[in-house]
């Protein structure tokens, strides 16, 4: 059990506003190794803003975050972290870039893998498309895969750089209900079997609740936030059903 | 066909045709490489916009008798730079930046041509361009910045495709996008005011648009598309170059004539592929 102690995402007494309008009030949470955290709550109730003040996309106001144990302004380790965004697959249909020059171009990014040959970057490359089952893709456009595929070219570039915690913002908006069950399947493997902490934002939690194993309920003040089992026996639950949430899974 | 064999040996070893064909070549190779980068961040009229602000540093050079391209380079940096700054702290979107200051340098050129009128000629020159009257240390000149540009290019490629495909991804795992893009920024200033004296400031943002527009038509991925919109834009310029010589027309007009009829095959390529 000493794998889940360590603590990987600190917020502290976290508040932020867009001009003037408040969106998260003195958020306090804890995410730790081993976690498969879904964030959730009604439309606008600070889900997105939270993780991209987390991912440091956003500048915090009050309060404080630590990644790692280290304040988030002095966090360089940056490839610890895996992040997809919202509508993350609404690329460019005319951008011309090959599944292979996807994570190529992330990885070389990365301080971690700057220097390795060329050899040694393709069996990583080829490695990583092997886990997400897209090793015969390499040389295909990425905007000729399904939305599915490309949910999964978007894992193996986080995954690339072998992050510790991969945070997903409703990563899979635009993909059918069949990818969608796929997708989160897929997340929860990768959570038993590599320990990956994962943090994913959704309003469907009726699709990954079978995966999840905490859960963080947020209206701007979080409400809930523990484990999953006893989430279904919460007060919180209630507040999430009349803000209009699944929570049992469905086909739409 | 001895006649036609002795024509192209005298155009080749023509000083003048020498040094627009060595001056245009590394440019199309900058426009090329820079303009994919430029026209997949939507940012194509940056070019267009620079080279109005070109226009005030031009005409600042011709006022002050000291440079015109090396006082129009300090402009156009200056003013690609004020760009970012309009979108970064103001949010005003990048077309209505470019806007202001383009319109701000083409009103500080017109005051300043106002001020001193004996240089009509010349200033139509940094116009409508005028490659075959290029001077060699203007070709010193636009080898070494655009080699600079090439290899800018090169050492932050990887970066640079990131940030252009996914700037959100690219500044979560630390690269230093803001910085980039005042790179970008810089590199295309260089690239207009290396222009200028090719196919002059009306028509130098062709030289980074078209190539590119033509390319990502025919492009399944990145390196292919940097290849071919480099090819077009070497072939556009240095056929240009050659016709202009030839038939004593403005290169200006033939080179951008050119990229227009590429891109307009590559449009009709797509389509038949695609059928």
């Amino acid at each position: 059990m000493a794998q889940y102690l360590e603590e990987i995402v600190k917020v502290e007494e976290v508040s932020f506003a867009y001009e003037g309008i408040p969106v998260l009030k003195d958020i306090n949470l804890s995410i730790y190794r081993g976690d498969f955290l879904a964030i959730i709550g009604p439309n606008g109730s600070g889900k997105t803003t939270l993780l991209k003040i987390i991912v440091g996309l956003l500048r915090l106001q009050k309060g404080q975050v630590y990644l790692f144990g280290q304040p988030i302004e002095e966090f360089r380790d940056r490839h610890k972290i895996g992040y997809i965004q919202q509508k993350a697959t609404y690329f460019d249909p005319t951008f011309p870039i090959s599944v292979e020059e996807v994570i190529e171009a992330s990885l070389r990014s990365t301080q971690k893998m700057e220097k390795k040959s060329p050899k040694q970057l393709k069996e990583k490359i080829g490695e990583i498309l092997k886990l997400v089952g897209l090793e015969k893709e390499t040389k295909k456009p990425i905007t000729r895969l399904s939305g599915g595929q490309q949910q999964r070219v978007l894992i193996a570039r986080s995954l690339a750089t072998e992050p510790k915690i991969l945070l997903l913002d409703e990563p899979t908006t635009g993909v059918d209900y069949l990818n969608q069950q796929n997708f989160y399947d897929f997340l929860g493997q990768l959570n038993l079997e590599h320990k990956l902490t994962i943090v994913l934002v959704t309003h469907d939690y009726g699709i990954v609740n079978k995966h999840v194993n905490k859960v963080a309920c947020l209206n701007q003040k979080l409400i809930y936030h523990g484990e999953h089992s006893e989430f279904c026996q919460s007060a919180a639950i209630q507040q999430l059903l009349s803000g209009g949430h699944h929570l049992i899974s469905h086909k739409h | 066909m001895i006649s036609c064999t002795k024509m192209i040996e005298t155009i080749f070893s023509s000083g003048f045709f020498q040094r627009a064909v060595v001056a245009g070549g590394f440019l199309a190779l900058a426009c090329g490489l820079l303009g994919i980068f430029l026209v997949l961040r939507k940012d194509a009229m940056i070019s267009h916009g620079l080279s109005h602000v070109a226009f005030a540093g031009v005409a600042l050079g011709l006022v002050l008798n000291f440079l015109p391209v090396v006082i129009s380079l300090i402009v156009c940096i200056i003013g690609s730079l004020f760009i970012l700054k309009l979108k970064e702290q103001a949010k005003l979107p990048g077309d209505t930046a470019i806007g202001i200051l383009s319109s701000a340098g083409m009103a500080l050129g017109i005051l300043l041509a106002s001020l001193k009128r004996n240089f009509g000629v010349e200033l139509m020159t940094y116009l409508f361009g005028d490659i075959l009257a290029i001077e060699p240390i203007e070709v010193w000149l636009s080898l070494g910045l655009a080699l600079f540009v090439v290899i800018a290019i090169i050492i932050y490629y990887h970066k640079l495709v990131f940030m252009t495909f996914d700037r959100e991804s690219a500044l979560v795992s630390g690269v230093k996008v803001k910085s980039l893009d005042k790179l970008l920024a810089i590199l295309t200033s260089i690239t207009v005011v290396l222009g200028i004296r090719i196919v002059g400031l009306l028509l130098v943002s062709a030289l980074t648009v078209i190539p590119a527009a033509s390319a990502l038509q025919l492009s399944r991925n990145f390196k292919a598309a940097l290849i071919l919109s480099s090819s077009f834009s070497l072939l556009s310029i240095l056929s240009g170059i050659f016709l202009a010589y030839v038939f004593n027309l403005p290169a200006s007009a033939a080179i951008v004539f050119l990229s227009i009829f590429i891109f307009l095959l590559t449009l009709g390529l797509k389509s038949v592929v695609k059928n």
